[in-house]
């Protein structure tokens, strides 16, 4: 079974692979620095043969290696950021707006919807690294309030995975407010007892990281990420000494009890629907494509 | 009273303090009358705080609220509450005493009272970590705050960081997860929650202490996503520039009133709270009581939908 939900997905991988290849057709590794031939990426899910480290991929790309096809239903896309501070550094706020959408293509740093996984409908949100570094302001929590209240009008589980910097400094405490937010809608997911999984990629710091991603009944992350609440260099100003290798990886997070489960990519959808196999119970009554009984 | 820190634009307000002073000794050891100088400079100064307190930048205000002298949440509980007894520790690593938990009574209504500390010299600024919480000062906190719900009794919050803090056991001990935790938890805590940030609110570690049914800040104080010199640092990439970022981050008392997020300004003293911080304490008292009696009645459930509603509902966007 399992064999047929790799065949079935092949196809779009390649798709989106192809189009974000650059200049070359081969690409040294971030971490271990050998060189790889792309067309070994795009069968390895842009993974490192040689070491296994996880390269960063869009958001599209995970809808297509995450969702059945075809199944995501972008929602809330009429949620649009406004200026509400006039904010202003070198840069103006607007600017950045702008210049984000044409890098990234996207209306926002998190896209929000109704999807299903292993044929089980679940509210999904997913953020874009992309756009200003997955920052969070009012968009992102307005569109996450409604992905979560979804969750509790439809009885269906949340998946959200995060990539962020955390919240956004040009919407000042507004983007603060986000994390209470988020996670005041999130005690009333778990007051109803709605699984909702936290998957977090690399990386998903600060504010995002304090508040929604910390708080999945299950905690999911990609090896080798960069997770934490403070930055490294800030930190590392702090105590004006060498950090400890390895610090704010998945691994460390996972060895301090911070993250249940560290997944390689290519299993992070199966990962995801077996755990709301175990936590959905309506899922019980739902044909799985991935396994058998 | 001894002055050892001086703010830039307090200057003629401690001179002129500095001029009272003298004539005073003066006239007592000389005996010479002069006592209606005195009184007439008296109420140049009163006249003077005003007017340099009216006008503050936002950056000024910023400085105040990190004044050494200015009132800490000890220093306010000794003022405004009788019968103290602090708690200590989070059941699980340690106690964090850059946070102080505990019971008081307040004109005799029992609470339970929780407030970042920070020290008033370098030894108790050590003990203190500056008011920067690690993990387990969070779960100190919602530990606290769990045995007011289980006991019925209101939650009285300081606020007063200037950040969360970031160092190597903070991240070990999963500084974001305490965070998170406790604003989930104290968005449904069933018992009324009343906030005042006293002097700085930086960012996450205010947050983490900072979900209220009410949210007082005193009119010095300052709250933002990140201080104002770490923004600077970023965006303008030079921490010199706390200005303009503290301007652009809108992190005075006024600007928060503005965009929602704070419920009530408390007015303090001409000259800042350090300057009459027994008239501060008074402000407070009064406006803690006022709410603590008007939150006292409200169904659990209704404060707790209206608590989870009120943070449901923040944030500025287009809706196209």
């Amino acid at each position: 079974m399992i064999m047929l939900w790799f065949k079935k997905k092949n196809r779009g991988i390649q798709n989106d692979a192809q189009r974000k290849i650059p200049d070359g057709l081969w690409l040294k590794c971030d971490e271990c620095g050998e060189i790889i031939y792309k067309k070994q990426l795009d069968r390895s899910y842009w993974t490192c043969p040689h070491c296994g480290f996880h390269f960063k991929v869009t958001s599209d790309y995970y809808i297509r290696i995450l969702l059945d096809e075809g199944t995501f239903e972008v929602m809330d896309e009429n949620i649009l950021p406004k200026d509400p501070l006039k904010f202003k550094d070198r840069k103006k706020y607007v600017d950045r707006i702008e210049a984000a959408k044409k890098k990234s293509g996207l209306s926002e740093a998190v896209r929000v919807g109704i999807g299903k996984i292993d044929n089980i409908t679940v509210s999904f949100g997913i953020m874009d690294f992309r756009f200003i570094g997955g920052s969070m302001g009012s968009v992102v929590g307005e569109r996450l309030a409604r992905a979560i209240e979804r969750s509790l009008d439809m009885k269906i589980p949340l998946i959200i995975l995060s990539a962020s910097g955390g919240a956004r400094m040009q919407e000042g405490i507004l983007s603060l407010m986000q994390m209470a937010k988020t996670s005041a809608l999130l005690a009333k997911l778990d007051d109803e007892k709605i699984p909702y999984i936290s998957v977090l990629t690399n990386p998903t710091t600060a504010g995002v990281m304090a508040s929604y991603a910390s708080l999945g009944d299950i905690i999911m992350v990609e090896p080798k990420a960069l997770l934490g609440f403070a930055g490294p260099r800030v930190i590392q100003q702090t105590i004006a000494q060498e950090l400890p290798p390895g610090f704010q990886s998945s691994e460390f997070f996972q060895k301090h009890g911070f993250v249940d489960i560290i997944t390689q990519r290519k299993e992070l959808r199966k990962n995801i629907a077996l755990m709301l196999r175990y936590l959905y119970r309506p899922a019980d009554n739902i044909p799985s494509i991935i396994f058998s009984d | 009273m001894p002055i050892e820190f001086t703010l830039d634009f307090e200057k003629p307000i401690i001179d002129l303090q500095r001029k009272i002073e003298e004539m005073k000794s003066i006239a007592s050891q000389d005996g010479v009358d002069l006592e209606s100088e005195i009184m007439s400079l008296e109420r140049k100064l009163q006249k003077l705080r005003v007017d340099i307190y009216k006008n503050l930048t936002r950056w000024q205000r910023v400085q105040v609220a990190r004044h050494p002298r200015r009132p800490y949440t000890l220093d306010y509980l000794s003022k405004i509450s009788q019968n103290f007894i602090e708690i200590h520790g989070d059941r699980n690593f340690r106690d964090d005493e850059a946070v102080v938990c505990g019971f008081a009574m307040i004109d005799g209504r029992k609470v339970v009272v929780i407030g970042q500390q920070k020290g008033h010299d370098a030894t108790e600024n050590i003990r203190r970590n500056f008011g920067m919480m690690h993990p387990e000062g969070y779960r100190k906190a919602l530990r606290a705050m769990k045995l007011a719900e289980k006991f019925d009794l209101p939650v009285v919050i300081f606020i007063d960081t200037p950040g969360a803090y970031p160092g190597i056991g903070a991240e070990e001990r999963g500084q974001a997860e305490a965070i998170a935790r406790n604003i989930l938890e104290m968005a449904r805590l069933q018992t009324p929650i009343v906030i005042t940030i006293i002097g700085e609110g930086a960012s996450g570690g205010a947050l983490g202490i900072g979900i209220a049914d009410v949210l007082m800040m005193m009119e010095n104080a300052w709250y933002s996503v990140i201080s104002p010199e770490g923004c600077a640092a970023i965006l303008w990439r030079d921490r010199a520039f706390g200005k303009q970022s503290a301007d652009a981050l809108r992190v005075s008392a006024p600007d928060l009133l503005e965009l929602g997020v704070i419920d009530k300004i408390l007015p303090e003293p001409p000259g800042g709270a350090h300057s009459d911080p027994n008239r501060a304490a008074e402000i407070l008292k009064e406006n803690i009581i006022a709410e603590l009696d008007r939150l006292k009645d409200v169904p659990k459930n209704e404060l707790v939908d209206m608590r989870i509603a009120k943070y449901r509902n923040m944030g500025i966007y287009k809706q196209a």
